[in-house]
C-alpha cells in the first residue's frame, strides 16, 4: 500500500532565536483526512513549528510541502491561499465588530460600490454553524461573547475561508467537558469530509480521544510519534516531559478552620449593566480549596473580580476575616492578604515587556525591602526574583528577561509565585493552569496544595473538571450567575457535574 | 552595534533622511542647499552668540518636551502643552509681577523667583491634571480633550491679557501683562549672553524625570500604568489616581516651560510669545524616543535649528519656514520608523514607543 501525498508536511525545518534552537530539522506529516495531535510542553517549539506552516514566521532552513509542492509562507495570507486555516490560543478577533464582520474581515464579500453583503454572509455563517453543531449568533458582538463562543468564531473563520488543512492551537484549553466533546464531534465530522486537523493541546486524556496519530515534540525535535492503540497517558507524559510525572494531585484531607471569605446575597452588574451574578452567599475557611466549577461566562470572571476589589458588588456584603470589604480597593485587599492569579495573564497580570524581576514584585513594588522613602531598592528586588526563580523553578535565560520571552507555563509560574510570595490569607486562582503544560501544572498544583496546607483559605476557579476534581475540597457549580450544586469533592462525580455545568438539576442544593 | 548606541540610529537616520529631503525643496525654491544648510550650522553653532541663542531657543522644547515624553510613559498622548505652557507662563506672569504688591511690599529673589516658577508649575499642572482626571473617572480621551483644552486655555489667556491682566501702562496697545518684578527675573549664566538658568535647569529636570521614572516608585507605578492598566489595577495600583498625578507632572513640566520664558526672556507674559511651542515638543519627545537624555537631544537639535534659521535666511532668502518643513520631516520619519528601516535596511526592532492607548475595550 503506498502512503498518500501528505495533506502538508515539513522536512528538516529550523528555527533558531539568537542562540536558541526553537525547531531543530523538524519532519512532520499531516495526511488528507487524519486529526494528528501534536503534543509537547511549552517551549518545546509546537507554536513556532505550526507558526511557520502558518506562514507567520519564515523557517531558517528546511522545506514545506502542500499537496507534494513545495511552498514559500511568506504571510498567513500565503497560507490561507493554499487552504491552511489556524485557531490560535490568543484569539484574533475584533472586539467591538459582530461576528458576521468578524468573518469577513480581509475577505469581505461586497455588492456593487463596495457595499458589504453582511445579510448574504451571515446565512452563511448560520448555514455553516448549524452543519458542524458550532452554535453562534452571527449578528452578535465578540465582545459580548465568552471565551468559548469566540473559539467557535474562529474555527467558523476558517471553515469560511475554505481551509482545507486546520491548526488548532491548545482549542479546548477554555472549553467545558461537553463543549470539548462537541468540539471532537466536530472535528470528526471535518475530518470524514476530508479536512486535515492538527490538534495541538496538552490533555493526554483528549489526545486519546480524539487522535489518529500522535507526534510527541520536546526541545525543538521531533521525540516520538505513536497512536493512541499503542500508548496510554501514562506513556505520553512520559514522552513529553522526559521523565516520569504524577498525574494525581498528591494532597491530604483539608482541615478547614475558621471562615475567611464569607459572600452574602452578592449581585454583580457587568458593563452593559447586566446582571451575572445573581444572589451568591458563599463561604471559602482557612484550610480549604473551594472550587467553583462552570462554563466560562456564567459569572465567574465577574465574582472574581468583585472578590479582588476590581469590580463593585452592586448588592450584598463581603466579609474576609470578619472585616466588611464590600467597597475595598485591590490595594486594601492585596495588603490584607489576598493574593490574586488573574484569568488572563496577558491582560491582568503581566506586563509582559518587562522584566521578571520587576514583574515579580508588582503589587509589593512600593513597600520594603522593594522601596524604601518611595525609591526602589533593586538590590532587593534581585534577590527576590532570585529566590523565586529557585522556589518556583522558573525556566527562562535569567531575572532581566522580559515575561515575553517565557513559555506560557513559565509566565504562570511568575504569576503564581508572586501572589504566593507575601503573606496570603486567601488565594483567589482563575484559570490557573489555562494553557499550561503537564510539568508546569503538576508544579502549579503542588503550590496551590501547598498555600492551602499553610492555612490559606483558596478560591480555585476553572472551567476544567479535571482541575477542580483534582485540587478542591468543596465544590460549587456557577450556572448563569448562580451557584446550583454544591457538593463535597469525594461525593462529585464527573456526570454529576457536568449536568450541573449544562443547567441541569445540581447533585445536591439549590 | 553596541546596546548605547542602538536606539540613537532610527532618530539620527530620520534626521539626516529629513536634510536630504529638505535639501530638494531648498533647491526646488531656488536656492543652493549647501549655502542653506552651511548658513543654518553656522547660525546655529557659529559663534559664542549663536551657541547662546541654541541653548535659549533649546530651553523651552526641553521642558516641553521632557513633559510629553513623561505623559507617553504612563500611556498617555499629552497633546495640550501648547495650553499648558500659556497657563503656565499666565499664573507666573501673575506672580511675577503681582505678588509683591498683594504684599505691599518688595520681596527677596530667593523667595518671590521659586514661588513664582512655582506658580507656573502649578497653573500647567492643573491644566494638565483636568484632562487625566476625565480620562481616568470617564474614559474621555485625553488626545481630544487636551486639544480642546488648548484652545480654552489660549483664548482665556488672550481675553485675560486683554483685560483684567493688561498692561495699564498709558498707550499700551498690545495684549500683555506688566513687567515682573526684578525679584522674579530669572538671571543669565553669562554677561552679555542671554543664555539664562532655566537652561541649567531644563538639564537638572531631565535627570530628574529620568530619576523618577527608573528609581522612584511613582515611576514605577506611572509606566506600569502606561504598560498594562489592567495588570497594574490588578496589583493593585490605582490607576485613576496615577493617571491624574501624571498628567499633572506632564502639565506641570510645560507649565514651567512658560514661565522660565516669562522670567528668564520676556519678564512679562505678551499674547502668543510661545506660539507652536507645545506641538513642538511633540516632535522633540518622538525624535528622543521619549527618553530624558534623548529629549534633551533633540530639544537641543531643534533650538539649534530654530535658531540658525534665521541665518539661512539671510544668507539664501530661503523663507524660516523650510526649517519647518524639515522639522515635519523629522518627525514623519521618527514616527513612520519604518520607512527609515527600510530605506537603510535596518532590522526590525525589539521595541517600539507606543504613542497612544485606545478608549479601552
Amino acid at each position: 500500500m503506498t502512503t498518500p501525498t501528505p495533506a502538508l508536511a515539513c522536512t528538516g525545518l529550523t528555527k533558531r532565536y539568537g542562540a536558541l534552537v526553537a525547531n531543530d530539522a523538524v519532519d512532520f506529516e499531516l495526511l488528507p483526512g487524519e486529526i494528528h495531535v501534536l503534543l509537547g510542553e511549552n517551549g518545546a517549539g509546537k507554536s513556532t513549528l505550526m507558526n511557520m506552516l502558518y506562514g507567520m514566521s519564515a523557517p531558517d532552513a528546511g522545506e514545506i510541502r502542500r499537496e507534494g509542492w513545495t511552498v514559500t509562507l511568506g504571510t498567513p495570507t500565503d497560507a490561507i491561499a493554499l487552504g491552511i486555516g489556524m485557531v490560535h490560543q490568543h484569539f484574533m478577533l475584533v472586539p467591538v465588530f459582530t461576528v458576521t464582520e468578524n468573518v469577513m474581515l480581509g475577505a469581505e464579500v461586497t455588492r456593487a460600490g463596495g457595499v458589504l453583503e453582511r445579510r448574504k454572509v451571515a446565512d452563511e455563517l448560520r448555514a455553516l454553524s448549524a452543519r458542524y453543531g458550532l452554535e453562534i449568533d452571527p449578528d452578535a458582538r465578540v465582545d459580548t461573547l465568552s471565551v468559548g463562543q469566540q473559539q467557535r468564531v474562529e474555527i467558523v473563520k476558517a471553515l469560511y475561508r475554505k481551509a482545507r488543512v486546520l491548526i488548532l492551537d491548545e482549542p479546548t484549553a477554555v472549553l467545558t467537558p461537553q463543549e470539548a466533546d462537541a468540539l471532537f464531534g466536530v472535528m470528526r465530522d471535518l475530518r470524514a469530509e476530508g479536512v486535515s486537523i492538527v490538534f495541538i493541546t496538552h490533555k493526554l486524556r483528549e489526545v486519546l480521544a480524539v487522535a489518529d496519530r500522535i507526534t510527541v515534540m520536546r526541545g525543538g525535535r521531533i521525540v516520538g510519534a505513536t497512536t493512541p492503540s499503542e500508548t496510554d497517558e501514562a506513556g505520553l507524559a512520559t514522552l513529553m516531559v522526559g521523565r516520569d510525572v504524577s498525574l494525581r494531585v498528591e494532597k491530604r484531607v483539608a482541615a478547614p478552620g475558621p471562615d475567611v471569605l464569607v459572600l452574602e446575597n452578592v449581585c454583580v452588574e457587568d458593563h452593559r449593566g447586566i446582571e451575572v451574578v445573581q444572589d451568591l452567599s458563599l463561604r471559602v475557611r482557612a484550610g480549604e480549596i473551594l472550587g467553583i466549577a462552570g462554563v466560562q461566562g456564567n459569572g465567574q470572571t465577574e465574582l472574581v473580580e468583585v472578590v479582588t476589589g476590581l469590580r463593585r458588588a452592586a448588592r450584598g456584603r463581603l466579609t474576609l476575616l470578619g472585616d466588611d470589604v464590600t467597597r475595598a480597593t485591590p490595594g486594601h485587599l492585596l495588603d490584607a492578604g489576598v493574593a490574586h492569579v488573574p484569568e488572563d495573564r496577558h491582560r491582568h497580570a503581566l506586563i509582559m515587556g518587562w522584566s521578571i524581576a520587576d514583574n515579580l514584585v508588582l503589587g509589593r513594588h512600593d513597600r520594603p525591602p522593594f522601596a524604601r522613602f518611595g525609591l526602589r531598592r533593586f538590590a532587593a528586588v534581585a534577590e527576590n526574583a532570585r529566590r523565586l526563580f529557585a522556589a518556583f523553578d522558573i525556566r527562562g535565560s535569567g531575572p532581566e528577561a522580559t515575561c515575553q520571552s517565557l513559555s506560557g507555563g513559565n509566565q504562570q509560574k511568575v504569576v503564581l509565585a508572586r501572589a504566593l510570595s507575601g503573606t496570603v490569607r486567601l488565594l483567589v486562582a482563575n484559570q490557573p493552569t489555562r494553557g499550561v503544560d503537564v510539568g508546569a501544572i503538576e508544579q502549579l498544583h503542588r503550590e496551590i496544595v501547598a498555600a492551602r496546607d499553610a492555612g490559606a483559605a483558596v478560591l480555585l476557579v476553572s472551567a476544567e473538571l479535571d482541575e477542580i476534581l483534582g485540587l478542591a475540597d468543596r465544590i460549587v457549580v456557577m450556572y448563569r450567575g448562580r451557584v446550583v450544586s454544591e457538593v463535597d469533592a469525594g461525593a462529585a462525580t464527573r456526570p454529576a457535574l457536568g449536568l450541573a455545568m449544562a443547567g441541569g438539576v445540581g447533585a445536591q442544593g439549590v | 552595534m553596541t546596546a548605547l548606541l542602538r536606539p540613537l540610529l532610527v532618530p539620527v537616520l530620520a534626521v539626516f533622511t529629513a536634510l536630504v529631503v529638505g535639501a530638494g525643496v531648498i533647491a526646488a525654491a531656488g536656492a543652493s542647499p549647501w549655502d542653506a544648510y552651511t548658513g543654518l550650522f553656522q547660525g546655529a553653532f557659529g559663534s559664542a552668540r549663536a551657541l547662546s541663542e541654541t541653548a535659549v531657543w533649546a530651553t523651552p522644547y526641553i521642558f516641553a518636551g521632557l513633559a510629553v515624553s513623561l505623559a507617553f510613559h504612563a500611556g498617555l498622548f499629552n497633546i495640550g502643552a501648547e495650553g499648558q505652557i500659556a497657563v503656565g507662563a499666565l499664573t507666573a506672569a501673575l506672580f511675577g509681577y503681582g505678588l509683591p504688591r498683594w504684599f505691599g511690599s518688595d520681596l527677596p529673589a530667593l523667595v518671590h523667583l521659586p514661588m513664582t516658577l512655582l506658580a507656573g508649575v502649578m497653573g500647567g499642572g492643573l491644566w494638565g491634571a483636568l484632562p487625566g482626571w476625565l480620562k481616568a473617572r470617564t474614559g474621555a480621551h485625553e488626545v481630544i480633550n487636551t486639544i480642546m483644552l488648548n484652545y480654552i486655555a489660549i483664548n482665556m489667556v488672550s481675553f485675560l491679557l486683554n483685560g483684567a491682566l493688561k498692561d495699564p501702562e498709558p498707550g499700551n496697545v498690545i495684549a500683555r501683562t506688566p513687567l515682573i518684578a526684578a525679584s522674579a527675573e530669572l538671571p543669565t549664566l553669562l554677561e552679555r549672553y542671554r543664555v539664562h538658568w532655566g537652561f541649567v535647569l531644563a538639564l537638572v529636570l531631565a535627570a530628574g524625570v529620568a530619576f523618577l521614572l527608573r528609581r522612584t516608585t511613582l515611576g514605577f507605578e506611572l509606566r506600569a500604568v502606561g504598560s498594562n492598566p489592567d495588570a497594574a489595577a490588578a496589583g493593585g495600583i490605582p490607576v485613576v489616581r496615577t493617571t491624574v498625578i501624571a498628567m499633572a507632572l506632564s502639565g506641570g513640566l510645560a507649565g514651567l516651560a512658560g514661565a522660565v520664558e516669562v522670567t528668564a526672556l520676556n519678564h512679562r507674559h505678551e499674547l502668543g510669545f510661545s506660539a507652536g511651542y507645545g506641538f513642538d515638543a511633540i516632535a522633540v519627545a518622538l525624535l528622543g524616543r521619549t527618553h530624558p537624555v534623548g529629549v534633551v537631544l533633540s530639544g537641543l537639535l531643534l533650538g539649534a535649528m530654530r535658531n540658525g534659521a534665521t541665518r539661512m535666511q539671510f544668507l539664501t532668502q530661503i523663507p524660516v519656514d523650510v526649517i519647518s518643513v524639515i522639522q515635519a520631516l523629522i518627525l514623519l520619519f521618527v514616527a513612520a520608523d519604518v520607512i527609515v528601516r527600510k530605506l537603510y535596511r535596518l532590522r526590525t526592532p525589539g521595541e517600539r514607543v507606543a504613542l497612544t492607548r485606545g478608549w479601552g475595550a
